[in-house]
């Protein structure tokens, strides 16, 4: 076995949006391969960590990508290594769905380069995984919300970046929809795509290999899904309004009166 | 859900608004107080070549022009600020440019319709100067592009703010006055060659640009979040694009006064018939824009023949009209 290796670590990132303190003093880091879920009540700073980490926010503290401090990285490096889809991203009814997921493919082309073979490739892959392939020729603004979702998971899976940071990718999916994003993350983290997810849904959030449970701006705790203390430190900041049981091998939020 | 909506290929419909142009022109060279008949005797005829040569043509191939650079701009407005209401002119661009020509006419003195190039080209920036100062006043007033309403209505103020200023100069050079009466108006009747000649120059530059940044456009569309994760240099091809926006709709306003609607209609009807990157986007508007702004000086040259009505009146009309209908659609369309 290698030694594991290091995808993101944040040292000291501090963020503040309009002079108000939104982050304090986060530090840890996310080994490569895993699956790591961001939960907290609302209101927690998940969003703004995400943004932080993809270097779409200015912070104090570094934050490293590979060992490579992201902001002094060169902007098309580093749109080729992190992927990012956001939370409720506007998207203009106009353009086909087979070109908004052309657009992952941004990163790895020249200025006017026309797609190559293997940016088609990658993008038929990826909307064949995300089941959109059947609407490639439609405009987004003729799709569901949910259907509009997965066409836009696609997009940020055809940058086949090694690092995905998503901000509520399950928002509008139905539960069949759900569990094929699960086995989507499943399938990346075992090609050793680091996959960071902000999730609200605990009982989403506990299928993933590791928890970082946040609580105003500050990170509580980060450990295992499968770990008792991860629990406890989840039931905590939910003012122990829920409850996690095992059912079968699987980890359950449930709510207490 | 298996409806796929009506759909063209752009390049159809590129090649169908291209031949509606030329028709246009041939038209428009055509339609005048000595029909065709002027058009018939032109290559025996001194007299007959000049109206078709000096004046018809000019006049049909500058609105066909104009109307492209409008177009181009709007379509350029909406990707830029990812809002189909944004126009060219609800940016406060062409208040800005009309405040430029007042500016230019009341300090240099002259005509706002002179035909010598370099009045033109003179006009042409002071209304390049006036509308990128009148686009940078409407964001900065509007904190940036993010908030819709309040770009819009930042765009409103601006407009009226320096509309006003630019009666109060005129009011104040009564010589300029009436030239710039038919200037706001919106009119094509003055367009001389060297307009045309610098409204299709200014035109081949803003399309190669528009066209080299329309991914970033694309982009843009997904959310500024998702273009910057995807390694755009948002902010040196914002300015690029402000300054496309602006010289098309200066370039255009100081040829042809205030020519109303075009650039908020021409982008929206290339949308109800094919949808597509902006790349297509772009071009197709031009060349919509550029049919309109013909299809509307024709109208405006033959409805009260023979007099004609001032083109930018008609567009107001007719655009309105459509606005209002598009509006209304959609709201059937949502109550559904």
């Amino acid at each position: 076995m290698n030694a594991p290796l290091m995808a993101l670590r944040l040292r000291d990132v501090s963020v503040s949006l309009a002079g108000q303190a939104v982050l304090h003093d986060i530090d840890m880091s996310f080994l490569a391969g895993r699956w790591t879920s961001i939960v907290g009540p609302n209101g927690a700073g998940k969003s703004t960590l995400l943004k932080a980490m993809a270097g779409l926010l200015p912070v104090s503290g570094r934050v490293f990508l590979f060992h490579q401090e992201l902001m002094a990285m060169d902007r098309t490096q580093r749109a080729q290594q992190l992927s990012w889809l956001g939370q409720n991203e506007s998207a203009s009814d106009d353009l086909r769905v087979w070109d908004v997921v052309m657009l992952g493919r941004m990163p790895h082309q020249a200025w006017l380069a026309a797609p190559n073979v293997h940016d088609h490739a990658v993008v038929e892959t990826a909307l064949k995984a995300t089941q959109a392939w059947d609407w490639r020729e439609r405009s987004l603004g003729q799709l569901s919300g949910g259907e509009r979702q997965r066409v836009l998971l696609a997009r940020a899976m055809a940058v086949q970046a090694q690092v995905m940071l998503m901000d509520e990718p399950l928002a509008n999916l139905d539960p069949p929809h759900q569990v094929d994003w699960l086995e989507q993350v499943r399938c990346l983290t075992a090609q050793n795509t680091t996959v960071i997810s902000v999730l609200h849904e605990v009982g989403m959030a506990l299928h993933a290999d590791d928890l970082v449970v946040m609580q105003a701006g500050r990170v509580v705790h980060q450990g295992a899904c499968a770990d008792a203390q991860t629990h406890r430190a989840v039931e905590a900041v939910f003012d122990h309004r829920i409850a996690i049981h095992p059912v079968g091998d699987e980890w359950v939020a449930i709510p207490k009166r | 859900m298996t409806h796929h909506g009506a759909r063209c290929s752009p390049v159809w419909v590129a090649l169908f608004l291209v031949s509606v142009c030329v028709l246009g022109v041939a038209l428009g060279s055509a339609v005048g107080s000595t029909g065709f008949e002027s058009w018939l005797n032109a290559w025996h005829d001194e007299v007959a070549w000049q109206i078709v040569w000096d004046i018809r043509l000019p006049r049909s191939v500058g609105a066909c022009a104009a109307g492209a650079l409008l177009g181009l701009a709007g379509a350029l407005a909406q990707g830029l600020f990812r809002n189909p209401l944004a126009d060219p002119y609800l940016l406060g661009s062409a208040s800005g440019a009309s405040l430029g020509v007042a500016v230019a006419l009341a300090l240099l003195g002259g005509d706002p319709f002179a035909t010598e190039f370099l009045v033109r080209l003179g006009l042409t920036g002071a209304a390049f100067v006036g509308a990128v100062l009148a686009v940078l006043l409407t964001l900065v007033l509007a904190r940036g592009v993010q908030h819709t309403l309040r770009l819009l209505l930042a765009g409103v103020i601006v407009g009226v703010v320096l509309g006003a200023l630019a009666s109060l100069i005129t009011l104040m050079r009564p010589d300029v006055l009436q030239g710039m009466q038919g200037f706001l108006l919106g009119s094509t009747s003055f367009i001389g060659w060297n307009a045309c000649v610098l409204m299709l120059a200014v035109l081949v530059l803003c399309a190669v640009v528009a066209f080299a940044l329309s991914r970033v456009l694309d982009a843009l569309s997904l959310g500024e979040a998702t273009a910057i994760s995807l390694g755009l240099p948002l902010a040196p091809v914002r300015v690029a694009l402000v300054g496309v926006l602006a010289l098309a709709t200066g370039a255009a306003v100081a040829q042809t006064g205030l020519v109303a609607f075009v650039g908020l209609a021409a982008p929206h009807l290339v949308r109800s018939i094919v949808k597509t990157q902006h790349n297509w986007m772009v071009l197709l508007s031009a060349l919509m824009g550029g049919a309109l702004l013909l299809a509307a000086d024709l109208l405006a040259r033959m409805l009260l023949s023979p007099q004609e009505m001032p083109v930018g009146v008609l567009t107001a009309v007719l655009g309105g009209g459509y606005l209002l209908w598009l509006m209304y659609r959609s709201q059937a369309a949502r109550t559904a």
